[in-house]
C-alpha cells in the first residue's frame, strides 16, 4: 500500500489547458499517471494532451471518475477550483498554485471542514506544493520523476527542492519511498505534518518516514507531540532556516518567525524531545535513515 | 508588507478607528515649517520606521510648543536608530509623523493576527498594554484573551461585548470599544492582512479611547486585488530587494559575504544553514525560481554581485524539470554576460548531471564544482577565506 495515490487514481487536471498544466501533466503522463482528463472552463469538448477536456468538474467527474485532482489554476482563481473540485466529489485534491491570498485558504478551509463533518471525505494537499508521488504508481505534482523509487521510506515536507534533495538521497542510498507528499509552504494548507504523519503510521509499505520542516508556525512542533504520543515508526527530521533573520519572510509566506514563534530552536528541541532523529546537516539524512533501516533489517529475519 | 504607523493611522481614521489628531508627515528633505501645528499643544514626535522599542532608543518624543516640535522632528529627521527588533543594525529615519500628545490613564493591548493552527484570524488582547504582547504571553500567559473569528460573519456582537467585559473596558468607552475591535476585524479582511495591530490602545486623561499606535502587516499574495496597497513602497525591503521583487526573484539580503543562488525557496534557507555549519556566513536568502532559466540565472548573478561584501558565490541547484546540462548551460551564458570576479563553486544536481558537470568543466569558466551541498559549502567557506 502507499498513502493517497495509487495505481486506481484517476487524475482530473484544473488548469488543463495553461502553459503550467500543459507542461506538467504531460509530465505526470510521462511518468505514467493516470490522467482522465481536465477542466478548462470554455473548452470543453475539445481534447488536450489525448484527454478530454470539460467546462466544470462535475461534468468531468461524472463522464470518468476521476478520484483526484490536481490544480493548477492562478492565484485569484485557485481557491475556487478546489472548492468545484470538492463539490464535484473529489476525494484528493492537490492544489500546486503558489500566491493565494490566505485568507482565500480560509475561506476554503471552512468549508472542507463543514463538509467533511457532514459526511464528506475530502483530503487537501497544499497549497504552494510540489505535490505527491506514489513512485511507480502515480506522480501528481511538479517533482522530477526519475529521482524516485519504490521503497518503504515516507516522506513529508513542506518545501519543493528540499523534497528533491531527501528523495535523490534516499534513493542513493539504494532505498525508495513509499510515497512523497508535500504539503506546502503557506501559513494556512490542507493536510500538515501531523495528518500526515498519521496516515505513514497506519501505512503497512511505509517502515520509516522522513519529516522536512522549516521554520515559522507550530507544525513541527505538533508534529512531535504526535510522534511522542502515537508513533511507532522510526522519524528523521531536518528543519529548514536556522540562520534566518527574524522578521523576514524567507521566500514561502509561512516560512517566518514572528516574535518567539515559530523559531528554528523551539522546534528541534520538541522534535528531539519527541524520540525523533534531527539532523543538522542536510546532507547526512539519506545516510541517517539508510543506517537505521539497515540495522532494522538484520536485527530481524527478511520478510517475503 | 508592513505599513508605517502613519500609513495604518490613515487607514484607522477611514474606518472611523479613534486615533489623535495628525498634524504631519515630514520625509528627508522637507521643511518642519509644513507640519500644521494649531491648538494649544502638547505634540508627540514620532520616528516611522518598522520596529518595535522605538521610545527607548530615542524614536519618540514629547514637545511642548510648536518650535520644539519642528526642532525635533528636524533632528529626527535622519537619525539613525538601533532598538531590540532591528537585530544590531540601525535604521535610518527616513519620516517623521508629529500628532497632538494625551495624558494617559490605561493601556490596553488589541490586535487581530492569522492564527495558523486554526486556520481563522483572531483577536488577541490584554488589559496590560504598552509592553511586548511577546514578553506577556511568556511571563503571563493567563492575561492574554484569544477570541477566534469568523472569516464570512467578522466579529459578531456579542462577541465584542465578552470581549469588553474580559478586558474591564469602562462604562464610558463600552460602545466605542466594541465598534474598535469589530472594524479592526472588518479592516482585516478587507485589506487582506496578516495582523491589525493596537499597542497600546489607550483611554486618555479626558476618557477618550484611542489607539495610540498602529500596526498593519498585509498578505503579499493578494496585492493583486488591492492596487492601492500594491502601489505603496515596501519599506522593510532594501533597494536591490525591490528590484529583485521586480524581475520575479526573491532575495534577501544578508550579513555574510558567501553569495548564494538557489532553486526553491526550502533548498535556500538549507543552503545558508549548512554554509553556517561550514564555518561561513551567507550574504543573502536568494530563490531563482523552480524552474531556473537562463535569463533567471543571469539576473540573479547581477543582484548577487552588486553586493559589495561579496567573496564568492556558491550555486546550488536541484535541476527537476529543468535540467541539469540546460542549468549548466545557463550557468556558462550568463558568465559571458556577467563579470564574475570572485570564485565561483557550483553544484549541480538532478536530471542529465553528467552531461550538465561535462558542460562546465568544457567551458573553460574558472569554476570549483561540488558533488554534495555539504562539499559545495565547505569549498565556499574556504574560497571566502
Amino acid at each position: 500500500m502507499s498513502i493517497l495515490l495509487n495505481n486506481k487514481t484517476k487524475l482530473l487536471v484544473h488548469g488543463f489547458t495553461g502553459a503550467q498544466g500543459s507542461f506538467h501533466a504531460q509530465q505526470c503522463l510521462e511518468y505514467g499517471s493516470a490522467i482522465v482528463g481536465g477542466v478548462t472552463p470554455g473548452k470543453g469538448g475539445t481534447h488536450h494532451l489525448g484527454k478530454p477536456v470539460f467546462n466544470t468538474a462535475r461534468e468531468a467527474v461524472a463522464a470518468t471518475g476521476a478520484n483526484a485532482s490536481l490544480i493548477f489554476v492562478p492565484p485569484p482563481y485557485a481557491a475556487d477550483s478546489i472548492l468545484e473540485a470538492a463539490a464535484a466529489g473529489v476525494e484528493v485534491i492537490i492544489c500546486i498554485t503558489e500566491g493565494i491570498p490566505v485568507l482565500d485558504m480560509v475561506r476554503v478551509k471552512k468549508r472542507l471542514k463543514a463538509m467533511n463533518a457532514s459526511g464528506g471525505h475530502v483530503t487537501l494537499v497544499g497549497p504552494n506544493c510540489p505535490g505527491v508521488i506514489t513512485p511507480g504508481e502515480c506522480k501528481a505534482g511538479i517533482m522530477p520523476g526519475y529521482i524516485h523509487r519504490k521503497g518503504s521510506v515516507g516522506v513529508v515536507s513542506r518545501s519543493g527542492t528540499l523534497t528533491y534533495e531527501a528523495v535523490w538521497q534516499v534513493t542513493n542510498q539504494g532505498l525508495g519511498q513509499s510515497t512523497v507528499v508535500g504539503i506546502g509552504g503557506d501559513p494556512v494548507q490542507g493536510l500538515n505534518f501531523v495528518d500526515t504523519l498519521k496516515l505513514f503510521q497506519a501505512d503497512d509499505q511505509t517502515e520509516a518516514v522522513i519529516m522536512i520542516g522549516e521554520i515559522g508556525g507550530s507544525a513541527e512542533e505538533d508534529a512531535a507531540h504526535y510522534i511522542k504520543k502515537s508513533m511507532t515508526k522510526p522519524v528523521f527530521c531536518f528543519v529548514a532556516g536556522k540562520t534566518a533573520p527574524p522578521g523576514r519572510r524567507m521566500g514561502h509566506a509561512g516560512a517566518i518567525v514572528e516574535g518567539n514563534a515559530g523559531t528554528h530552536a523551539s522546534k528541534v528541541e520538541a522534535l528531539k524531545r519527541s524520540g525523533a532523529t534531527v539532523v543538522d546537516n542536510l546532507s547526512l539524512i539519506g545516510e541517517a535513515v539508510a543506517a537505521k533501516l539497515k540495522t532494522a533489517a538484520k536485527a530481524k529475519p527478511a520478510r517475503k | 508588507m508592513k505599513l508605517l504607523e502613519y500609513e495604518g493611522k490613515e487607514i484607522f481614521g477611514r474606518y472611523k478607528i479613534p486615533i489623535q489628531k495628525l498634524c504631519g508627515v515630514i520625509k528627508l528633505g522637507d521643511s518642519p515649517d509644513k507640519l500644521r501645528l494649531e491648538g494649544p499643544g502638547p505634540w508627540v514626535v514620532k520616528a516611522q520606521v518598522l520596529a518595535g522599542g522605538r521610545g527607548k532608543a530615542g524614536g519618540v518624543k514629547l514637545a511642548k510648543t510648536p518650535a520644539e516640535a519642528r526642532e525635533l522632528a528636524g533632528k529626527m529627521l535622519g537619525m539613525k536608530m538601533a532598538t531590540h527588533q532591528t537585530q544590531g543594525k540601525a535604521l535610518t529615519v527616513g519620516e517623521v509623523l508629529v500628532e497632538e500628545a494625551c495624558e494617559i490613564t490605561r493601556e490596553i493591548y488589541i490586535s487581530v493576527v492569522m492564527d495558523r493552527k486554526e486556520s481563522c484570524p483572531a483577536i488577541i488582547a490584554s488589559a496590560e498594554g504598552g509592553m511586548s504582547i511577546e514578553e506577556l504571553a511568556h511571563s503571563h500567559p493567563e492575561k492574554i484573551i484569544k477570541v477566534p473569528v469568523d472569516v464570512e460573519a467578522g466579529l459578531l456582537d456579542y462577541e465584542a461585548r465578552q470581549l469588553a467585559f474580559d478586558l474591564k473596558i469602562p462604562q464610558n468607552n463600552f460602545r466605542d470599544f466594541t465598534r474598535l475591535a469589530r472594524q479592526m476585524v472588518k479592516i482585516f479582511i478587507d485589506l487582506d492582512a496578516n495582523l491589525v495591530e493596537i499597542n497600546p490602545l489607550v483611554i486618555t486623561g479626558d476618557g477618550r479611547l484611542v489607539a495610540i499606535d498602529s500596526k498593519i502587516v498585509t498578505d503579499d499574495n493578494a496585492l493583486f486585488r488591492h492596487k492601492d496597497l500594491a502601489a505603496k513602497t515596501d519599506h522593510e525591503a532594501s533597494g536591490i530587494e525591490r528590484e529583485a521583487k521586480a524581475i520575479g526573484i526573491n532575495y534577501i539580503g544578508l550579513d555574510g559575504d558567501i553569495g548564494c543562488m538557489v532553486n526553491g525557496a526550502g533548498l535556500a534557507m538549507a543552503t545558508l544553514d549548512t554554509v553556517k555549519l561550514a564555518g561561513g556566513d551567507a550574504a543573502n536568502f536568494l530563490d531563482v525560481g523552480g524552474g531556473a532559466s537562463v535569463e533567471q540565472i543571469t539576473d540573479a548573478f547581477q543582484i548577487i554581485l552588486r553586493d559589495p561584501k561579496v567573496k564568492t558565490v556558491l550555486v546550488n541547484i536541484f535541476g527537476g524539470i529543468m535540467k541539469c546540462d540546460n542549468i549548466a548551460s545557463g550557468v556558462v551564458e550568463a558568465s559571458r554576460k556577467v563579470k564574475i570576479g570572485v570564485p565561483l563553486i557550483v553544484r549541480l544536481e538532478g536530471t542529465n548531471v553528467k552531461e550538465g558537470k561535462a558542460i562546465l568543466a568544457r567551458s573553460g569558466m574558472k569554476l570549483e564544482q561540488a558533488d554534495s551541498l555539504w562539499e559545495a559549502a565547505q569549498k565556499a567557506v574556504k574560497a571566502a577565506k
